[in-house]
């Protein structure tokens, strides 16, 4: 039928990878931040390296990166900083199951009831502004130094980003598929399950990924307060030994975790969302 | 004429706004379509045809005055009727076959017969092939045809159209105007189809209800006795000159139209 190639028909697309293997020199001269971002990492790092060791500066100032590199290493092979970090990791990672089915299933029941969301709105907004790390001294007192109580942490400042998401992801429909559902006299639960639900879904996942970061910062604050191990409790045993490049050998395990984590939302929102464009996901 | 499928009867539709005042949408709409009828309303932009259709649809309550589906009184959604809005309003996360079924879905119908029928309706709308493909991969107008397909699969009654081919270029819209022809006559429905296009009116319809300015009142019904099927070369005709000028003649000396 001819009115096929409509004028807007869709184009193919190529991944970055595969339009780099056929024009290098063009992908680069469109792109030019592509090779730019790790370039500048090589230059501070660089950088770094010279100025620590043409300066002479203490290693308990600030260490070389090669020194950090070492610290690094040691850390590693002797399967030291993999135990701390499984804590934390499991600590974030719970505390973020936790957080995610919470606040979707309190999200999801919150938003269905006009009266419930008024009456817990203050109250909602009143915890939101609370700076829950505060709360953290509180909870080590209820539940100890072990591991249940960096959960706790983590979850509670998870909570609220995925809580709010979900809300306003369920009111944020589109009158018209609205309309469409009405004018088949679908079931609440129908238009939940056939529209809402799935419409909301961009916005739970911008919440999951804010989520995921706030965890591990959850954990990280837990230990800091109250803690016998964990990557924050070992930034504690480096402070107290000016061993500042066990330090920064430490927060480069934490950036990982961080960003491994972030990665591994992306992926699952990339293949669950995959009709969204990524511009059109708040906070993503 | 055979008997007529919807009755609508001294209709009125008036609004409350915020600030309190009242808004007058429609005013005494009395209206036959007889079972088969293709019939086109035309009228200036934001006039109320609009309001007219969503009330047909039960989507909205009249203020008084009755409508009547096949005898019986309108009060809420039917599934009788299928609707096709100015957007085609897909659900993005579901394949075009998918987005077909909707309908299908919240009727509790029989799946796999009906899988069936929503494949032929999109072999009749020209869409064989994309069944799996994800709305944001179409162009507008396949968009649109796969929201037509999706009004004709629970095999209702009545369409209502609204505007639907509106957001379309004009060529695009062209083509659909004949498509929609060709599927009206191969599918027996009876069509109500709501346009601000007086050549689009003339070309679609058995007949055309010209409407007034808001508040939206019938000023005319025009029988357009155009032999069927109707070829794009029609609109150069001098009997379809006489049809647009008089419908036009009817809206423009006040200036109602644009």
């Amino acid at each position: 039928m001819s009115m096929l190639e409509d004028a807007d028909a869709p184009v193919e697309r190529l991944s970055p990878l595969q339009e780099f293997c056929r024009a290098p020199g063009a992908f680069i001269r469109e792109r030019p931040h592509v090779p730019l971002v790790p370039l500048i990492l090589v230059v501070v790092v660089g950088a770094w390296e010279v100025i620590v060791r043409a300066g002479h500066l203490p290693d308990f100032l600030l260490p070389a990166p090669s020194a950090v590199g070492r610290a690094l290493a040691s850390g590693l092979s002797s399967r030291l900083y993999l135990e701390h970090f499984w804590i934390t990791f499991s600590e974030s990672l719970l505390g973020f199951l936790i957080a995610a089915a919470a606040g979707i299933a309190f999200g999801t029941v919150i938003a269905q009831f006009r009266l419930l969301e008024r009456t817990l709105y203050p109250y909602l907004v009143a915890l939101q502004t609370l700076p829950k790390i505060a709360i953290a001294p509180l909870l080590i007192v209820w539940l100890g130094f072990g591991f249940s109580s960096k959960v706790v942490i983590a979850a509670l400042v998870a909570f609220f980003p995925v809580l709010v998401n979900v809300i306003v992801g369920l009111k944020t429909v589109d009158a018209g598929k609205l309309d469409l559902m009405r004018s088949l006299d679908a079931s609440r639960w129908q238009t939940f399950r056939l529209v809402t639900f799935p419409n909301a879904l961009p916005f739970v996942f911008a919440g999951l990924d804010i989520a995921i970061v706030f965890c591990v910062l959850g954990a990280i604050v837990g230990e800091f307060v109250g803690s016998q191990r964990g990557l924050g409790n070992l930034i504690l045993q480096f402070h107290t030994s000016l061993d500042i490049a066990g330090m920064f050998a430490v927060l480069l395990l934490l950036a990982a975790l961080g960003v491994g984590l972030h990665l591994v939302i992306q992926t699952i929102q990339r293949r669950v969302i995959f009709w969204a464009q990524a511009d059109h996901v708040i906070g993503a | 004429m055979a008997a007529p499928l919807i009755v609508v009867s001294r209709l009125e539709k008036t609004y409350l706004t915020r600030a309190g005042s009242r808004i007058r949408a429609l005013a005494d709409v009395t209206l036959e379509v007889a079972d088969g009828e293709f019939v086109t309303v035309v009228g200036p932009s934001g006039c109320g045809k609009t309001t007219l259709l969503r009330i047909l649809g039960g989507l909205l309550p009249a203020s008084s005055g009755t409508v009547e589906l096949l005898g019986r009184r309108v009060t809420g959604p039917s599934r009788k009727v299928g609707m096709v809005f100015q957007d085609p309003v897909l659900l993005p996360w579901r394949t075009v076959l998918d987005n077909v079924m909707v309908p299908v879905i919240v009727l509790r119908l029989d799946r796999q017969l009906y899988r069936r029928r929503a494949l032929e309706l999109l072999a009749l709308v020209g869409l064989t092939g994309f069944e799996n493909r994800y709305p944001h991969e179409l162009s507008g107008g396949m968009r649109q045809r796969v929201s037509l397909a999706r009004a004709l699969v629970h095999d209702p009654a009545l369409l209502l159209m609204d505007e639907p081919f509106g957001a379309l270029d004009a060529m695009t819209r062209e083509a659909m105007n004949l498509e929609l022809q060709r599927i009206w006559r191969e599918s027996g429905k009876t069509v109500l189809f709501i346009t601000h296009s007086i050549p689009e009116a003339v070309f679609l319809g058995d007949r055309v209800v010209v409407m007034s300015p808001r508040p939206a009142r019938v000023v005319d019904m025009v029988t357009v006795d155009l032999p069927r099927p109707r070829d794009l070369d029609v609109m150069g005709s001098d009997s379809f000159g006489v049809y647009t000028r008089k419908i036009r003649q009817m809206l423009g000396p006040k200036g109602w139209l644009e």
